[in-house]
């Protein structure tokens, strides 16, 4: 990760402070359904982050992210509308639930890798799912969950762009932190050779625990605000195409990239919301896109931007 | 650099996600009447979601896109059989294309996730398809109406007073599992049990059941009198395939819910289809001036007799489309729009009758007990064999007392106990 270094320079803060203040100020030129979309755009680019502390920095490919997530959707709406809890205490038990079902997940598949791994994840996110659809009484069914849980606070759609706005620079300040830390390093390690990680005497078992584990808090914290954002939930927010989706996001902005992860979620979402409009056959569109993008740009697009740039300076 | 890239990619991003500032409105009588139609277009019920833009765009075809002098902008955009999907494509329509009102959805989840929208913005939404109970009773949203809709438990209950009619005692019930089913099945048992009769059992099953036979084997040996079958879509063709297979077509009277038997499900079938009984508010095969036209219109223009999606869709448009006329074509005003539609009695629908909305948004049909008919040229189709006139979602319990009950669900059928 040669961008590490360079990010501490002056220069990289002026870019990150840049990139905050546009999108401050994004909401008094947007239309408010743009502004929507934004938010959805930095709830999923959350999402995608922290599948990208796995795939990225761990080299494992978790399927079963979007269970997480929604499995943190799924309380906060519970809590607010069936048991009548304060959002806010909901969250709180969302981002615990979401913690505690991927320590679960990390229990059962930390001891795998590849497409063990994979499946592994995949078919406990489907179980979550199962539950989902099935326990009718708490869940809702096939209805899903609905109701106006937004706190107050946040009902204005502008402030609530704001709020997530300011999540997300705290939850990708905290991924950051946590993939650069010594810690991280051990799980880079990993990625890399974990045969050699356990011969150098680290407790590799451990160390996926414990990232898989954080990656769900992550992953908890975007589910979490997600009830927020649409006040609904359904079994398609725990379903295999949520996980799929979101991997999509941090590949197509590229693995081990972190900011990646908000360009892919904003290259899904818009391809989505404008193809859809124009054609019917708006999934073929976005299947080609992607292929075509894993052909020419198989490190993702932010990926290809730094490996275009290494080029360029290493020929001046 | 790395974040000024990402700044300029997100820019791009955010820039291409929408035409930028939103123009200046135009005067509001000068513009079309914008109408945001979503249907599923792709996923697992698409061939319904395409009846339903037939369905709406035969209407709109007919009127030549005009109400009250005003041009009507249909904007069609595709839910996805999901209801993430269609929030997203709810809010598209309200806040980007600024529509005067919205309708389609076609399965109960995506039409509850957009009406939980509508209650936050105040936003027309009819609902020709969306069959949940609780829409139009204890869950009523002011701006949602279910015009030219059914709500699911309504019809199953002059089914039942039906096969109570018939001398039927013991009747045994099999259903998908969720909550159009439950309401359904549920209808059915009160009136039943009420009335009388005894539900034996109750099957429910997965959606997308490929394999009937672990309850069709159980059914042949409940003695039953008949069998009440909720199913929808693949699951009812092969429910009434494997029900023939088995040999209890002829022995077991074969009671359906409306769905059952639509044409979506029966125009691709045979023999196997015939004589099933269902109540409806709209039989293709009724001997009504207007209906015969109307299907006859429909089966020239699209080459397959109208289904429950099509023929609710163009039904509903018209409702909205008379009581804009009322208005004058004032659509901007959402009380008054709502308020019209609520108050508008439909007189030329393919129905041929009249009908009212009740005071919670629900119409009041004549139901028909349709059979499964075999036309000249070989086609099958519902034709009615006895009428109920003026059937109310509440059917003759009174609404407040009834809305106190629980909803049904699985384990609440409202099943009497003897």
């Amino acid at each position: 990760m040669s961008g590490l270094s360079r990010s501490k320079s002056p220069m990289g803060a002026l870019v990150g402070v840049a990139v905050m203040a546009v999108g401050v100020i994004a909401p008094f030129f947007l239309s408010r359904y743009q502004i929507g979309l934004a938010t959805q755009i930095l709830i999923f680019g959350m999402l995608a982050m922290s599948i990208d502390i796995l795939v990225g920095f761990t080299g494992r490919t978790s399927l079963g992210h979007g269970a997480i997530f929604g499995a943190s959707t799924y309380v906060v709406l519970y809590c607010v509308t069936q048991a009548g809890l304060s959002p806010y205490l909901a969250v709180v038990l969302g981002i615990a639930t979401a913690t505690v079902l991927a320590a679960v997940f990390a229990l059962l598949a930390v001891r795998t890798n590849g497409v063990y791994f994979l499946l592994l994840t995949l078919a406990l996110g489907m179980i979550v799912w199962g539950i989902c659809l099935r326990w009718t009484q708490v869940t809702g069914g096939e209805n899903g969950l609905r109701g106006d849980i937004r706190p107050k606070a946040l009902a204005d759609y502008k402030d609530f762009y704001w709020f997530i706005l300011a999540l997300a620079a705290l939850v990708t300040f905290g991924i950051r932190r946590f993939v650069q830390s010594p810690f991280g390093l051990t799980l880079r390690g990993i990625r890399d050779s974990d045969s050699r990680m356990r011969s150098l005497g680290y407790n590799v078992p451990l160390h996926l625990f414990i990232g898989f584990t954080m990656s769900g808090f992550f992953a908890g914290v975007a589910g979490a605000v997600y009830a927020f954002f649409n006040n609904f939930v359904s079994p398609s927010t725990v379903a295999l195409t949520q996980s799929v989706e979101s991997l999509l996001m941090a590949i197509i902005g590229g693995v081990g990239t972190l900011y990646g992860s908000f360009i892919g979620a904003s290259a899904l979402i818009a391809l989505q919301n404008l193809v859809s409009s124009h054609t019917e056959r708006w999934q073929s569109v976005l299947g080609i896109t992607f292929t075509l993008i894993m052909i020419f740009a198989p490190e993702g697009i932010v990926g290809k931007f730094r490996a275009l740039r290494a080029k360029y300076a290493s020929k001046h | 650099m790395d974040r000024r890239q990402f700044l300029q990619t997100t820019a791009a991003g955010l820039a291409a996600a929408g035409t930028g500032l939103q123009p200046l409105r135009a005067l509001a009588q000068g513009e079309p009447i914008r109408v945001g139609l979503m249907a599923p277009l792709t996923g697992v019920i698409a061939s319904g979601g395409k009846e339903m833009v037939e369905g709406t765009q035969f209407w709109f075809e007919k009127i030549n896109y005009q109400i009250a002098g005003r041009k009507v902008e249909l904007i069609i955009e595709d839910d996805a059989s999901n209801p993430d999907t269609a929030l997203q494509k709810a809010r598209r329509l309200v806040e980007q294309n600024n529509v005067h009102f919205l309708t389609g959805n076609l399965l109960a989840n995506t039409g509850l996730a957009v009406a939980n929208y509508v209650k936050g913005t105040g936003t027309p939404y009819f609902i020709p398809i969306i069959a949940a109970d609780e829409l139009t009773q204890r869950g009523r949203i002011p701006n949602v109406i279910r015009t030219a809709g059914y709500s699911g438990s309504a019809f199953p209950r002059p089914l039942a007073d039906w096969a109570l009619k018939q001398g039927y005692k013991r009747i045994a019930t099999i259903s998908q599992d969720y909550t159009f089913g439950h309401e359904q099945c549920g209808g059915f048992s009160q009136v039943f049990t009420e009335g009388g009769g005894t539900i034996v059992q109750q099957f429910w099953h997965p959606l997308n059941t490929a394999d009937f036979s672990p309850y069709l084997g159980q059914i042949a040996d409940l003695k039953i009198d008949a069998i009440f079958v909720m199913e929808t879509g693949a699951d009812a063709t092969r429910f009434t395939q494997q029900f023939n297979s088995f040999g209890l077509k002829g022995k077991i009277p074969l009671l359906g819910a409306m769905n059952m038997t639509d044409q979506s499900v029966i125009r691709t079938m045979g023999a196997e289809v015939e004589g099933i009984i269902s109540a409806a508010h709209f039989a293709e095969g009724a001997d009504i001036a207007a209906t015969k036209e109307f299907v006859e219109a429909y089966t020239k223009k699209y080459e397959k007799i109208p289904s429950l999606y099509g023929f609710s869709m163009y039904s509903g448009m018209m409702w909205v489309s008379r009581a804009i006329e009322k208005l004058g074509g004032k659509v901007e005003d959402k009380a008054a729009l709502l308020d019209a539609v609520l108050k508008t009695e439909l007189t030329d629908s393919p129905l041929g009758k009249p009908v009212k909305l009740d005071a919670y948004g629900n119409p009041i049909y004549d139901v028909y007990i349709r059979k499964v008919t075999k036309r000249a040229d070989g086609k099958f189709w519902n034709v009615p064999v006895e009428t109920y006139p003026a059937v109310s979602q509440f059917w003759k319990y009174d609404p407040e007392a009834f809305m106190k009950e629980p909803a049904f669900s699985r384990t609440y059928q409202g099943a009497k106990k003897s």
